[in-house]
């Protein structure tokens, strides 16, 4: 089963939740966390796993081969992210624009692309508390695309119809949030009842509807905000499965790298209640 | 000389754009005819590789120099593949008018 925790506003306590609901699982089923975060990961602050494997993310770049290449501008022309350029009878490749589509070479006429890797980033895999799979990925400082470091951690996954999947999914509602949730069973979104925190969730649950996945809220940092969210959740029939309350236990917790599961060892069986409910669903 | 200068509206006394890859105008300015033509930046609609599509434009509209505020990392080693000089205005550079008046009195200093 493929779950991931999604939100919109950035702060609302994703990384809280996927890491708490993977210690809630641990023993029960088999877990893996992904961190999809790849611009920002941190779940191993709160997972602490050992890495046992690094490998690195690579885009396919071209590199022409000037002895063939006759400088017709073709690829320049195909290229929709201006990766390339023509200045007389040379062709100019800037990687940082390149997303490795490949179109470049499938229309050269003469064959004169060849593919490279471009490293961007890295992926590792390691182990958490033992029993939880633990992959990372991390784009490198600097490099402009976070989405194909995403594609290539998630192919790291071997299917297992037995295992629970659990992907932190990065803020925002861009192309990585997209390439994290493509394939989902479920999306788990957490959110506060703030107008910012409502105004994010709409956007989420439209790439929702396109992907068409289901979807259910925990709402945190419950007390805080106004009732926007539970109005809109109530007009959408989008389930709210869980509140967690402002507490300053939590806060504090969660700021000396602690779970909930940590500071609240209660919420182990609210999360395997809820992984319960979302089998039921699903 | 074909001097291409970035620009907000297709006229000679329009204000300069100190963004290169996406002003919305390149005025293309003959020096030695004073013919000028205004033409749409390729760049400014792009959703990324801007500096790159307006760079490729000036390239090959066959500039020998380009005016603007200031040029990306793209553009730049564009520019200097193909040999076409780099300009910036000054703070006294409002029209594109006197970005052509000020190049030609050689006040304008070199992108580096």
């Amino acid at each position: 089963m493929q779950i991931a925790v999604a939100s919109g506003k950035g702060g609302t306590g994703k990384t809280t939740i996927a890491t708490s609901l993977a210690l809630s699982l641990a023993g029960l089923a088999k877990v893996r966390y992904f961190d999809c975060d790849v611009e920002a990961p941190n779940g191993h602050l709160f997972l602490k796993p050992t890495f046992s494997e690094s490998t690195q993310a690579v885009i396919q770049i071209p590199k022409i081969q000037t002895e063939t290449c006759t400088a017709c501008g073709r690829c320049v022309d195909v290229c929709q992210f201006h990766a390339l350029a023509k200045v007389g009878e040379n062709i100019l490749v800037f990687p940082q624009l390149c997303h490795g589509c490949g179109s470049c070479t499938w229309n050269c006429p003469e064959n004169a692309i060849v593919e490279v890797p471009n490293p961007i980033g890295s992926l590792e895999r390691g182990k958490a508390m033992e029993s939880i799979g633990f992959y990372r990925g991390q784009l490198t400082i600097s490099e402009p695309m976070p989405t194909p470091v995403i594609r290539q951690l998630k192919k790291l996954r071997q299917s297992s119809p037995d295992t629970i999947d659990i992907y932190d999914a990065p803020p925002g509602a861009s192309c990585s949030v997209v390439e994290t949730l493509r394939g989902m069973d479920f999306v788990l979104l957490v959110t506060e009842s703030t107008p910012f925190g409502l105004h994010d969730l709409k956007q989420i649950m439209g790439i929702l509807k396109d992907m068409d996945i289901s979807a259910g809220v925990i709402i945190n940092r419950d007390g805080i905000g106004d009732n926007a969210v539970e109005t809109y959740c109530t007009a959408v029939k989008l389930p709210i499965l869980l509140r967690i309350p402002f507490d300053r236990q939590i806060a504090e917790g969660v700021s000396a790298g602690k779970t909930l599961i940590d500071i609240y060892p209660e919420y182990s069986a609210l999360f395997q209640q809820l992984v319960n409910q979302i089998q039921e669903n699903c | 000389m074909i001097l291409l200068i970035s620009a907000q509206n297709p006229a000679l006394e329009s204000n300069i754009d100190n963004r290169f890859g996406r002003s919305p105008w390149l005025i293309l300015f003959n020096t030695e005819t004073n013919q000028w033509e205004a033409f749409q930046n390729p760049g400014a609609s792009q959703s990324g590789g801007a500096g790159v599509a307006a760079a490729q434009f000036v390239v090959d509209q066959k500039a020998d120099v380009v005016l603007s505020g200031d040029f990306g990392p793209h553009a730049a080693t564009a520019f200097q593949a193909a040999k076409i000089e780099m300009r910036l205005f000054t703070e006294t550079t409002a029209t594109v008018q006197e970005a052509v008046d000020h190049f030609k009195n050689n006040q304008l200093p070199k992108f580096q």
